[in-house]
């Protein structure tokens, strides 16, 4: 609907400048171009891999180069390809249902990453907020402070959570030396660890599009809402956080979706009893060796992602629809 | 840019290329071994003394070098996983016969040795041992003095029984997360065989493993050598080699942490590292010249003097520095040696019994 829009634009303005037809056509062409890179990129760095791993997943493992069967190659020309077409089959995703395994990794998995997301939510928006009410000339520096996490590797950062936490570590030792604690606390691996780990690595994913909406705020809005008689608090949850809610649900899409499938920080930080659908996929991958199982597993978890959130978006587009 | 100056940048990108190919004339090895596992003027002797340049890289799990080899045109000459993920590659057809004519030293290899990796290998005729060790007890000498009130470890039963580990609970114990090392171990303390694929003999080792579950802090492959260097914990069951590694880390760190290791004497798993050529190696003479070199005596004492783990070969055994030839735990004495098993791969049904096993154990679901 927009690409057509601006392919129109685009032409239009090129008929009022009365240029030749060809240029027109040139300008036509170029808008298409634009409009088909990101489609295009979508095909080959989304569609396709997607279609790979799905049709991975109906195939069966084997001890063989590549280890599954069938491997779908036209060495015995089409009609072998056929053939092979109907060797594919829905077992693998019989076999998830069949197993609580995989149904607890999921909705484990799941609840982590809500949970996560929340707390990087009340931890994000203070900072998103202040940033956004401070004078413009420090704003850079500040964004600058948020984004210099991500010089250093992430995984060098999850490691020195280790070095934090750890029994013997830095926060113990503070606490013991002031006082306020007399024994270590266990933190290292347990799930308040990878909360914390979540938070820390994720933070700038929220921080980021909060700051954008909250930046772009008319603060008028709030000293009007001062001058009528309503107090902070409310004036907070009338005005500041419906404007801020399309930075509130983008930065908690970028948070939740990683935060599902995270590896990495479970595997450091949490206990070997933390069981997420990344270690099963790696399990079911790298210890059983069998692809078609994990291809399957990743479908699933990819579907149980995308579905809600385009349902979601699609009820947003008729909410607004509505407004109009 | 202008166009000239695309086409420019084009054009020198395609010549880039090509003579990329004419360069693959020179003669090269492209090398993919573990990480931190060579002498690396070891590869600059080499190149000098053959003109063949060694392109050298390194992972640190068999499972990634796995699905290299598996997905099937790695660019790789020289691969070195371990026994079982070997015997299983084998199978799949990732290797190629290795043409004993083009290397001599061969006869260098140690019998003990060889008569174990051909049954990864039978006849040995897709791969040349690189190293060798075994999966034991690693553990910090004074922590483990104060809970138990001895510091000599010589049995499983430190980590079997649960009222022993149990005192070690609050310093710390880590296990490899790895089945196909734990499960065997279990069998092996049980007195059962520790290549039995039978159900019910994984389920006893299941039960003897939830017995002391409690009292493990971390599953981890990797993690303990830090953990055991740092003095975090008190008793890690991993590789020797990389015990070993913590030990001269903590040594180096000068915190008096003492790392100690045993091998167990009931018997202990032995794994090798085999070098191996994919089917679909681009460079073979050069890959074979490279197998023949590292089979020379004193280069691979060298490796091993380096690396401080044992080697298949036996006529290095003169190169080796004494404390290592004479130390038991990298190479132990005739007796234990004749207790040390092997594990064979399992195949995928008994893998995914074994794999689900380890999950209920290591998440108790």
């Amino acid at each position: 609907m927009s690409n057509a829009a601006v392919t129109t634009a685009t032409s239009s303005r090129a008929t009022d400048a009365g240029k030749s037809a060809l240029a027109r056509l040139g300008a036509a062409f170029v808008g298409r171009l634009v409009i088909i890179i990101p489609y295009l990129w979508l095909l080959f760095f989304f569609l396709i891999p997607f279609v790979i791993v799905f049709k991975i997943s109906l195939s069966q493992t084997a001890i063989a180069m590549p280890p599954y069967t069938p491997a779908l190659d036209f060495r015995d020309g089409i009609s072998g390809f056929f053939a092979q077409l109907r060797q594919l089959s829905v077992d693998n995703y019989t076999w998830l249902t069949q197993d609580a395994l995989y149904f607890n990794a999921y909705v484990t998995s799941l609840i982590i990453a809500a949970i996560s997301t929340v707390l990087t939510l009340l931890v994000g928006y203070p900072i998103a907020y202040g940033m956004a009410r401070a004078p413009a000339t420090i704003r850079p520096t500040l964004l600058m402070l948020v984004i210099l996490p991500f010089w250093t590797s992430f995984l060098i950062r999850v490691y020195a959570w280790i070095g934090i936490l750890k029994p013997e570590g830095l926060l113990n030792q503070m606490l013991l030396a002031t006082g306020i604690i007399s024994q270590p606390l266990i933190i290292l691996n347990t799930y308040t660890a990878i909360f914390i780990g979540i938070v820390y690595s994720y933070l700038p994913f929220m921080v980021l599009p909060l700051y954008s909406s909250l930046e772009k705020m008319d603060y008028s809005l709030i000293e009007a809402a001062k001058d009528l008689g309503c107090p902070p608090t409310s004036a907070f949850w009338k005005i500041t956080f419906p404007l801020s809610l399309p930075g509130v649900i983008a930065g908690c899409l970028l948070v939740f979706i990683p935060a599902v499938g995270e590896f990495v920080i479970p595997d450091l930080l949490g206990g070997s009893q933390t069981l997420m659908i990344g270690k099963t996929l790696w399990n079911e991958f790298f210890a059983n060796r069998d692809w078609p199982v994990s291809s399957a597993v990743a479908v699933i978890l990819l579907l149980l992602l995308t579905v809600p959130i385009m349902l979601f978006q699609q009820a947003q587009a008729r909410a607004q629809e509505q407004d109009k | 840019m202008t166009r000239k100056a695309l086409w420019l940048s084009a054009t020198s990108a395609f010549l880039a290329l090509f003579t990329l190919g004419a360069h693959a004339e020179d003669r090269v090895v492209n090398v993919f071994n573990w990480s931190d596992y060579i002498d690396s003027s070891i590869i600059d002797d080499f190149t000098k003394e053959t003109g063949i340049k060694v392109v050298y890289d390194t992972f640190d799990s068999n499972e990634i070098l796995e699905t290299k080899l598996l997905a099937g045109g790695s660019g790789y000459d020289v691969v070195v996983p371990s026994g079982n993920f070997l015997a299983r590659q084998i199978q799949a057809g990732v290797f190629q016969k290795l043409d004993k004519s083009k290397l001599p030293n061969i006869s260098n290899m140690w019998d003990t040795v060889l008569e174990r990796t051909a049954k990864y290998d039978p006849g040995n005729e897709y791969s040349i041992n690189y190293m060798w060790g075994t999966v034991g007890i690693g553990y910090n000498i004074k922590k483990v003095e104060a809970a138990l009130g001895t510091e000599k470890i010589d049995s499983w039963d430190v980590f079997f029984n649960p009222e022993t580990l149990a005192k070690l609970k609050d310093c710390g114990v880590y296990v490899l997360d790895s089945p196909a090392d734990i499960i065997p171990a279990a069998l092996k303390y049980l007195g059962l065989d520790p290549n039995s694929t039978s159900p019910d003999d994984i389920a006893k080792a299941e039960e003897a493993l939830l017995k002391i579950r409690p009292y493990i802090r971390k599953f981890h492959s990797s993690e303990y050598i830090n953990a055991l260097a740092n003095g975090d914990i008190c008793l890690a069951v991993g590789w020797s080699g990389d015990v070993f590694q913590a030990r001269n880390r903590a040594d180096e760190a000068k915190q008096g942490v003492e790392i100690g290791y045993s091998v167990p004497k009931e018997g202990a798993q032995m794994w090798f590292d085999q070098m191996a050529i994919p089917a679909d190696a681009p460079h073979v003479a050069e890959a074979l010249e490279f197998l023949d070199y590292m089979m020379k005596p004193e280069v691979i004492a060298k490796s091993s003097n380096y690396v401080l783990y044992a080697n298949g070969n036996k006529a290095s055994q003169q190169f080796i520095d004494k404390a290592i030839l004479d130390d038991p735990s990298i190479y132990p004495d005739a007796a234990t040696v004749q207790k040390l098993y092997t594990v064979l791969p399992y195949n995928p049904k008994t893998q995914r019994i074994i794999t689900r096993t380890w999950t209920k154990i290591v998440t108790g679901q």
